[in-house]
């Protein structure tokens, strides 16, 4: 018998406990990754190419405020600058207002929109139709999904910011790489129903000519407008989403507590099960011990037993995770986006390992320092 | 104080439904859990930090309930644009038809003889937090004294109220703690505008405790508005309340829609949703992995007393009986953990917090409560989590062939 079938035979002797063990250590990892998996797509991901060289622009003190939509040409004058769309919010509901109802809803310029957004896919025939319909609109792939749109649907939103209703056609359907829940329309139809919109946008998207030149462009922007009555705030696409995250709350101080109380409880429960096994062993190492085994060895035997166990729940974990996410992500809303990638799993690994480790070290040190006259003689 | 066992009589096999059955006394339950401190203690903890962690986020949803639901005043009507759910909707309300609705029968009018009629404004402006944890949006109303008069709530604690015509607001007393240059003398931009503080005031727990109030009359000369986003009226008594709201509302030359005020507030508590999808997400993963621990530390509980267990039985204690009292153990064991996830959490009742209003994009300020609901739902919560660690190995236990666990 190798050592290694030692450990493992010895971690599922008692198989209730151990499979009790993995289970709580792998829901507990479940909710570390998902958490992992929260702080990476809104902390760490830097997003598409695309998505690096875009700006937004918008009105300083508040996305509230608009910008008058003659910056729009004084944007692209800018160096640096290639393409300038406007953007509306519309914020209108969709049948009701239910949560699972909601999508965004933009006015935008159909000759441009796409050429700042490069990597959404979409037939060029539709972009031309769309083009030609003042009332059309074009969905993205998982929204038309979600809804069994297609294309020739009629779509009605209702004007919760804006006292008009919108009566859309669609005329086509885009994919992006990382869904956007997110219908385009033409602004125009806009502006002709409710004349003060007229003028009026939210934010620009800017669409700058290498990432080396985000920043210098960024300022350029805001300096241009400085002293305007209307002075603007410029930042890339990522910054922008970050401000919304933000807006939630601490959501950094939030994770984090949450983490760390998941953390010490996997270590508690790895702990508890570790000690409770390693009790029962007391005459087996005394035992171990007559056969030669040395301290060492037999401490390794039983760290090695719980890293494993940890480790098993790590992996029963992650994969759990890895499915959740999945499925979350084709509901669309809060999860968008977001997948366990392989660092995330290698970190959480990482952990349920040291865990393993560290709640087996102080009971199986102390196992293996028993005298071996004592621990035969010792009752279970 | 023995507890009865009757009740999971049904659950006992037929033979024993007839036999009388004895309880077996708590204390040596408490005894059991005394003697294996390490385990017990470790376990509770990991309850505990459950326990803690859902009495975190339902005392979230708490105060964000509070903040809305306190809000408004049953005597007042919010009156917006037909169509529009909220103050910050484009289109509002036209100056003109101020006139119509103060001459509406039964609104209320002051000692001066002024009908309470308040036409306001709501900007939304970025303000830095004072944690340096970045800029969030902060909701800035615009009104008039006779608007401040309409709610009674609202006590000013320090420094004096803006005067009309000045540039001048005054800040809630949690704008004040949470953000930076909102004390007495500092001044803020607005628009093109230096607006001073000159005063801060309690919202006691309601929604104007997010928010910074300034003179309308300076707001509409900076900015040109033309409209007002809201009106607020005041009726005489409750039941002209209903009436003028409708009134409001039918009325042809308005194209208007009137709501009561605390209607108003309470449907923006939907804020709270990304709070409670994440918060019942977390709660149930953690619930899941603590149970499992709970259920090992109550097998290992009864396969330590495989002996004692069946000494017991042999005394005459029946099967019911013992299911129930390792039940019970496990039950006194979660409860352990509740008590100390309650006693954790406890430093942080009325902790102050943020997140942003679902409907104007903008910071709510409110305080973790600590509601009696609050905490008898964590226990709800630690003793389901009890019952699902404990029912396994206690009808385990109560099953044990005699004369094997003597023998063993």
């Amino acid at each position: 018998m190798t050592l290694t079938r030692f450990v493992t035979k010895n971690a599922f002797r008692n198989k209730r406990r151990s499979l009790l063990t993995v289970l709580s250590i792998g829901f507990s990892l479940l909710l570390l990754t998902l958490m992992m998996t929260i702080w990476r797509s809104f902390y760490i991901d830097k997003g598409t190419t695309q998505s690096a060289q875009r700006l937004l622009v918008r009105h300083k003190v508040s996305l509230v405020f608009n910008l008058p939509a003659s910056y729009r040409e004084k944007i692209r004058s800018i160096p640096g600058v290639t393409q300038v769309v406007n953007q509306q919010w519309f914020g209108g509901q969709y049948k009701d207002d239910k949560p699972e109802n909601f999508f965004a809803q933009f006015g935008t310029d159909p000759q441009e929109l796409l050429k700042v957004y490069p990597e959404f896919q979409i037939p060029a025939e539709q972009v031309e139709a769309w083009q030609h319909d003042r009332a059309g609109a074009i969905v993205d792939a998982e929204l038309a999904r979600k809804f069994g749109w297609k294309i020739g649907d009629r779509l009605n939103i209702k004007g919760v910011i804006f006292p008009l209703n919108l009566e859309l056609t669609i005329r086509g359907i885009f994919t992006a790489p990382t869904t956007t829940q997110t219908i385009y329309f033409n602004k125009t139809y806009l502006d002709e129903g409710y004349a003060e919109a007229k003028g009026n946008e939210g934010v620009f998207a800017v669409l700058v000519d290498s990432p080396q030149d985000v920043a210098r462009v960024a300022s350029a922007i805001d300096e241009q407008f400085r002293n305007a009555p209307k002075p603007t705030k410029t930042e890339t696409e990522r910054a922008f989403q970050l401000d919304f995250v933000q807006m939630l709350g601490n959501v950094k101080a939030f994770i984090l507590s949450i983490c760390s109380a998941v953390v010490f409880a996997i270590l508690l429960v790895s702990a508890n099960t570790m000690a409770m096994s390693i009790r029962e062993r007391t005459r087996e190492v005394a035992l171990l011990k007559t056969l030669g085994f040395t301290r060492n060895s037999i401490l390794g035997l039983f760290v090695g037993e719980a890293v494993s166990l940890a480790l098993v729940g790590g992996i029963v974990g992650t994969l759990i995770a890895y499915v959740v996410v999945f499925g979350m992500q084709k509901q669309g809303g809060f999860m968008t986006g977001m997948a366990v990638t392989l660092p995330t799993v290698i970190v959480a690994l990482l952990v349920s390992a040291l865990v393993g480790f560290l709640s087996a070290f102080i009971p199986s040190y102390h196992a293996s320092q028993v005298n071996i006259v004592d621990g035969l003689r010792h009752i279970g | 104080m023995p507890p009865k066992s009757t009740s999971l009589t049904a659950c006992a096999t037929s033979d024993d439904a007839e036999k009388e059955h004895m309880a077996i006394p708590l204390s040596y339950n408490v005894r059991n859990l005394r003697l294996r401190k390490g385990l017990t203690v470790m376990t509770a903890l990991g309850i505990a930090l459950t326990v803690a962690t859902a009495i975190f986020i339902m005392a979230l949803l708490a105060g964000l309930d509070r903040a809305f639901g306190t809000t408004g005043d049953p005597l007042n009507i919010l009156v917006l644009r037909k169509g529009s759910t909220s103050e910050l909707s484009a289109g509002g309300v036209a100056r003109d038809d101020m006139q119509t609705m103060k001459d509406l029968p039964g609104v209320a009018r002051n000692s001066q003889g002024e009908p309470l009629v308040s036409g306001e404004d709501i900007l939304v402006i970025v303000l830095p937090r004072r944690d340096g944890t970045g800029e969030v949006n902060v909701t800035t109303r615009f009104l008039t004294p006779l608007g401040i008069e309409m709610r009674p709530k609202i006590k000013l604690i320090a420094g004096r109220w803006f005067t009309p015509g000045q540039h001048e607001v005054v800040v809630s007393k949690s704008i004040n703690a949470r953000f930076s240059k909102t004390n007495i003398g500092d001044s803020m931009q607005i628009g093109t505008g230096q607006w001073t503080v000159v005063g801060i005031f309690d919202g006691s727990g309601t929604a104007h405790d997010s928010e910074i109030w300034g003179d309308i009359n300076q707001l509409t000369v900076d900015f040109e508005r033309t409209q007002y986003s809201s009106v607020l009226m005041r009726a005489t008594d409750p039941v002209s309340a209903e009436a003028l709201k409708n009134r409001v509302t039918d009325d042809q030359r308005l194209k208007l829609a009137g709501m009561l005020e605390p209607d108003y507030y309470s449907s923006q508590t939907k804020s709270g949703q990304p709070i409670k999808f994440v918060g019942l997400i977390v709660a149930i993963i953690m619930a899941i992995g603590s149970s499992f621990a709970a259920m090992n530390t109550m097998y290992a509980a009864v396969a330590y007393r495989g002996r004692e267990i069946a000494t017991l039985r042999v005394i005459g204690f029946t099967k019911p009986s013992i299911l129930t009292s390792f039940v019970i153990e496990s039950l006194l064991l979660s409860l352990l953990g509740a008590l100390v996830g309650i006693l954790l959490m406890l430093p942080f009742n009325g902790m102050a917090t943020g997140t942003s209003n679902a409907v104007t994009f903008s910071e709510v300020v409110f305080r973790l409560q600590m509601t009696p609901v609050v905490v008898s739902l964590a226990i709800a919560f630690a003793i389901l989590m009890g019952l699902i660690g404990g029912l396994a190995p206690a009808w385990h236990a109560a099953r044990q062939d005699i004369l094997g666990a003597l023998r063993g």
